[in-house]
């Protein structure tokens, strides 16, 4: 079992859950049913990812593992994702700038695994890119509309970009396991990625008419184990099922 | 326009009815069809609309990833229907903010079936194939209605529709081919969700004054009393398949009428609920009317941006 990689696919796909988990909340109370539609088609998309990723770790692991021991029997401190994306629901402000915040790196970072030396990863990025497109593209529009729109929508998407900004950092940050496979030509070094990220997140927000937030420091923790408080109960609520009726077929 | 000229052109509008001939936007229509089939289609968008919240209350919850996206699907699929039917009743002059005001002020109803509460996981796989199974056989029957734009959203909507049942019947039917738990959990869903599902086709023939009328307009190919029938004639046998128990004592085949039998439902409950005052009326109410005041700002930087976006445009277009 190689588990490296099983550490680094983690990597990628605890946070494609749990943003899915997290615009699964907004089904039905959104701003109008067009962005309900929208946001509950990405959090499919998501989950769609998820599941790719989390057969192929369940055959890296073998024996009774499945996608869904996967999903739902690890504890809180064995989940990989970024701070960013466990980040609560505040406002449709929040949601989008979470959203955009993600999905520039995701679609970067995709770019890079399609040419992943390891061939499942790389068929399942190729797949993803087409999806992810497409949430750039709809929370790249929003941020947009929110922050040339109404004084107030402009002070309300500011206070989301500030609010997230120091999350951003720890997208480039790389565990021991991602260096192993950086080095094996398996997995990207997002590292490399960063630059262009900040240009590219920063020209939307400029056409936005929006700040760049000055911060001066980042959090990180999340990749490490290390959540929020806010991780515990999206788990509670999330394993809740599996949990109270172990070993059974849904 | 005398009245015997109106008089004509409703015999004429009636004719071409008759004639199965479908009603268009442009055409000319009596009042009262007009807004009947406006307050039809919009109570019908309003219920796919606010069927979203008892499913997506359990979009976080689910217990395997493959129902989470399914269940995720299925709720995308609802508010499309929406959005269908609200397009279709907008082609009779009223507009989809008007409609939702109306929903809001409670002045428009949705079907009463959604202010009952989703409380186990099983209420999934029998909202699918009950609730969904009574709204197709309602659907079915406004495919051949007489106004085109609903009868084709009828259309469209009841091939999702299908799909969505026998993924709900495929939820249940995995329950009760698990444990013990699960099956009692299924059981359960059942005793709560059946007679409120008979209720979803509304009051006894003898109760619903507005049914000749319905007919004439093919608004209604069949009575209430008759789809109800038809729902429980189709649904019993697979209930059977279940292993599950229909929680009506008076249920049997009756060999002469070649249909099944079954007990009163209880109009005290039906009308408690229609108006107002069932499990989950308040809390369904408040959270679409919360998400639609909380979504002002949202509505509102989208109109200006959309503005200025088209200013900016024209200038350059001098």
């Amino acid at each position: 079992m190689n588990n490296n990689l099983i550490q680094y696919i983690l990597g990628i796909a605890d946070n494609s859950l749990i943003l899915g988990q997290r615009l699964g909340e907004l089904c039905g109370h959104g701003p109008s049913i067009e962005t309900d539609i929208a946001l509950t088609n990405i959090s499919l998309d998501l989950l769609g990812q998820t599941r790719s990723y989390f057969q192929y770790v369940a055959q890296l692991q073998g024996g009774d593992a499945n996608e869904d021991t996967v999903a739902f029997l690890r504890l809180e401190r064995e989940y990989k994702n970024v701070l960013l994306v466990e980040q609560p629901n505040t406002d449709f402000g929040y949601s989008i700038a979470r959203q955009f915040l993600y999905d520039v790196y995701h679609l970067a970072l995709l770019e890079e695994l399609q040419d992943s030396k390891d061939e499942q990863l790389a068929a399942i990025a190729t797949k993803s890119i087409k999806e992810v497109l497409y949430h750039v593209r709809f929370s790249s529009d929003w941020i947009r509309r929110l922050g040339d729109g109404t004084e107030e929508s402009h002070n309300r998407i500011q206070t989301a970009i500030n609010d997230l900004w120091i999350f951003t950092d720890e997208l480039f940050h790389q565990t021991d396991a991602d260096k192993v496979m950086v080095a094996e030509g398996i997995g990207v070094d997002v590292a490399m990625l960063k630059e262009n990220y900040y240009k590219k997140v920063t020209a939307i927000l400029e056409e936005a008419t929006l700040q760049i937030p000055e911060v001066e420091y980042f959090q990180k923790g999340g990749k490490q184990g290390i959540h929020s408080e806010h991780m515990g109960y999206i788990l509670t609520e999330m394993q809740y099922m599996q949990r109270t009726y172990p070993n059974m077929t849904w | 326009m005398s009245e015997q000229e109106v008089k004509n052109l409703e015999q004429m509008f009636q004719a071409r009815i008759d004639n199965d001939e479908k009603i268009e936007p442009k055409d000319w229509m009596p009042e009262k069809y007009r807004k009947t089939h406006i307050r039809q289609i919009s109570q019908h968008a309003h219920s796919e609309v606010v069927g979203m919240l008892p499913e997506g209350n359990w979009i976080t919850r689910a217990p395997s990833l493959r129902r989470k996206v399914a269940l995720l699907a299925k709720i995308q699929d609802e508010g499309g229907h929406g959005l269908y039917l609200y397009s279709a009743a907008e082609t009779l002059g009223i507009s989809r903010d008007e409609l939702i005001a109306q929903l809001h002020s409670g002045e428009a109803k949705y079907s009463s079936i959604f202010n009952y509460p989703a409380v186990t996981w099983a209420d999934m796989g029998t909202i699918g194939w009950l609730v969904d199974g009574a709204a197709i056989m309602n659907q079915v029957a406004l495919m051949g209605t007489s106004y085109g734009p609903y009868s084709r959203a009828m259309v469209r909507i009841c091939k999702e529709e299908s799909f969505h049942q026998r993924q709900g019947y495929e939820i249940l039917l995995t329950l009760c081919n698990g444990t013990p738990e699960q099956k009692a959990m299924a059981q359960d869903s059942i005793n709560r969700w059946w007679w409120p599902s008979l209720m979803m086709f509304g009051p006894r023939d003898a109760d619903s004054p507005n049914t000749e009328q319905s007919v004439k307009w093919k608004l209604k190919r069949k009575t209430n009393d008759e789809l109800r029938q038809a729902f429980v004639d189709q649904t019993v046998p697979q209930a059977n398949i279940l292993g599950l128990t229909i929680p009506d004592p008076k249920l049997k085949w009756n060999e002469e009428r070649k249909h099944y039998d079954f007990g009163e439902i209880d109009w005290e409950e039906f009308w408690q609920v229609v108006k107002g005052h069932g499990p989950c009326n308040k809390q369904r109410l408040s959270d679409r009317i919360n998400a639609h005041e909380k979504g002002q700002w949202v509505r509102d930087a989208a109109m200006a941006y959309a503005e200025k976006q088209a200013n900016k445009e024209e200038k350059q277009a001098i």
